[in-house]
């Protein structure tokens, strides 16, 4: 097959546009695309509209100044719960946001990737979710109970990001971790679809358990991006584990004069491979435990 | 018990905790957080075994997870709930969920949102309403305060109602309420309940040494008294052992400053 979607991450991120509307897999330092994350802080993008079970790939674009509106349902580093960019962010009003419980956005995603316009649910009604967003709307059922429902309306994504453990160069992706959270929801929801991956293959041949690892259709992904260590510094079972002391150091640049430009000038200025042998490579990646919960 | 030290504030909140899921049946038992969690586990190993519990990733276990690095212990794995079937079970309702949110008002409304009143540009940007708002409208819930006070119990309504609780002007015609089920909130004071006229909160118990006096000037509305309002037991012997073997790292010690006693004359 003459199909081959594997690109450098500035060639996949380069079809991204000002004003899109992104969605980010992964969830809080879970398995989150960080150096597509990363290739964008590099980029001239902005105005973004930002999806996203966030983690520091939020903090990133708010502390760049990426981020136009957030759509979230939280945001934080678990270990390390509040997460420093976006609080600055949201405190100084810098970032509009739509704030929806974390099954509500699953919906708002499944609405997106069945091309329907809401799905109904009760999460929602009787909190400030529907007084925040004045946008939401609820609806009765047609039927006999007459049930109010909110009607979330679908998160439709120009693209979406997401990290994986493998792929190949038609699309084909592998998620080997104990969750694979809502990434493909992510994908079905998209309009473009840019996976980054530890390994990219030739052609997956798989054997039949190991193809249950496939979290969605190749038909769903446009660019597949080689990302060794793509996912740091968040947790990327079973691989590595989240980097700690990284974390705590990007935490502790917020609470500095100049700050997050030390952090931009140390780790992203120089692009990926600068990245990844500054944080130690792959034997620290190697050494970084998996979490225990 | 003369080879254990005596009981600590925290392990008394993980034994008044556990009493959230007593006769709760077949569900899955959330406990977020250290005590919480404590609390959960110590449910299932005494006298609700019935319950169902994750390694707090995404397996269901059959025995509870112990807390922090776990050495050569292995878990009993007996199914798998990722976070797409936690929200599946959520919407079901077949859930007991306890968390630490930032407000609770007088109606159970609870905030981990943004505090202050200019939600535009809040005072503090918390996590977000994360699950807040399905967990309050579909399954029983409790809440955890290691620090009562009036930032916590706040005068008003909290300033993003994220968890939903029983002010009526928030139900609107048609909206089913039936399903929202506010049982305990174990705080460093006291045990409440829901039980008053209208789902008021109500002191349950007090901790050993704290007075229903103390425990209404660090709330910022109202509380009733329970009529067979009592003193929060102590853990037993077998409560003890059981807490410490699922928690060999003592991170319930750093939950609450100082660690105190669970008998604060003893201090």
């Amino acid at each position: 097959m003459a199909l081959n979607k594997q690109k450098s991450a500035a060639e996949a991120v380069a079809a991204l546009r000002d004003g899109m509307t992104i969605g980010i897999g992964g969830w809080g330092p879970r398995r989150k695309p960080m150096a597509l994350v990363r290739e964008i802080l590099r980029s001239p993008l902005k105005d973004l509209t930002v999806v996203s079970y966030g983690g520091p790939d939020v903090g990133m674009l708010c502390a760049a100044g990426k981020v136009k509106k957030l759509i979230f349902a939280f945001v934080t580093m678990d270990a390390i719960p509040l997460e420093p960019y976006y609080r600055k962010a949201r405190e100084s009003g810098a970032i509009a946001v739509e704030e929806y419980d974390e099954g509500m956005f699953e919906w708002g995603l499944r609405a997106a990737g069945m091309r329907m316009s809401f799905l109904p649910t009760r999460v929602g009604l009787a909190t400030d979710v529907l007084a925040k967003n004045p946008q939401l709307k609820t609806i009765a059922s047609p039927y006999a109970d007459g049930e109010v429902y909110v009607a979330m309306p679908a998160l439709k994504l120009d693209a979406a990001l997401i990290h994986v453990n493998e792929a190949d160069r038609l699309g084909n992706t592998l998620v080997r971790g104990h969750d694979t959270f809502f990434d493909h929801l992510y994908a079905r929801a998209a309009d473009h679809v840019i996976v980054s991956s530890e390994v990219v293959h030739e052609k997956l041949e798989l054997d039949a358990d190991t193809a249950k690892l496939n979290p969605f259709e190749r038909y769903l992904v446009h660019s597949v991006v080689h990302a060794p260590g793509g996912a740091h510094p968040t947790y990327l079972g079973p691989n590595y584990g989240w980097d700690m002391e990284h974390l705590k150091r990007y935490n502790a640049s917020a609470s500095e004069e100049g700050g997050w430009a030390k952090y931009v000038e140390e780790f992203v200025s120089g692009g990926e491979v600068a990245y990844q042998t500054q944080i130690g490579g792959a034997e620290r990646l190697a050494k970084l435990k998996l979490p225990v919960f | 018990m003369s080879d254990l030290a005596p009981a600590t504030l925290a392990e008394l909140m993980i034994v008044a905790s556990s009493e959230a899921w007593r006769d709760n049946g077949e569900v899955l038992a959330s406990g977020i957080t250290t005590i919480p969690r404590l609390g959960a586990s110590l449910a299932k190993m005494t006298h609700s075994p019935e319950l169902l519990m994750t390694d707090s990733e995404s397996y269901l276990v059959s025995e509870p997870v112990p807390l922090g690095p776990r050495g050569d212990y292995k878990p009993k794995y007996e199914g798998y709930m990722s976070f797409e079937r936690v929200f599946e079970c959520v919407w079901g309702g077949k859930r007991h969920a306890m968390i630490g949110p930032t407000q609770i008002d007088r109606w159970g409304q609870t905030n981990l949102s943004a505090v202050g009143p200019d939600y535009a540009k809040p005072k503090s940007a918390v996590l977000g309403v994360r699950g807040l708002p399905g967990n309050s409208i579909c399954h029983i819930n409790s809440l955890f305060v290691p620090n009562h006070g009036p930032r916590v119990f706040v005068a008003g309504e909290v300033d993003m109602v994220s968890g939903v609780g029983y002010k009526p002007e928030r139900w609107g015609p048609g909206m089913k309420q039936d399903y929202v089920d506010l049982r305990l909130i174990v705080t460093d004071l006291c045990v409440l309940d829901f039980g008053g006229p209208d789902h008021a909160i109500r002191v349950k118990s007090l901790h050993p040494g704290v007075s229903f006096e103390q425990v209404q000037a660090a709330t910022g509305f109202p509380l009733l008294q329970a009529p067979d309002l009592g003193e929060t037991p102590l853990p037993t012997a077998e409560q003890l052992a059981i807490i410490r073997k699922l928690d060999p790292h003592n991170l319930r010690g750093m939950v609450l400053k100082n660690d105190p006693p669970a008998l604060r004359a003893a201090a």
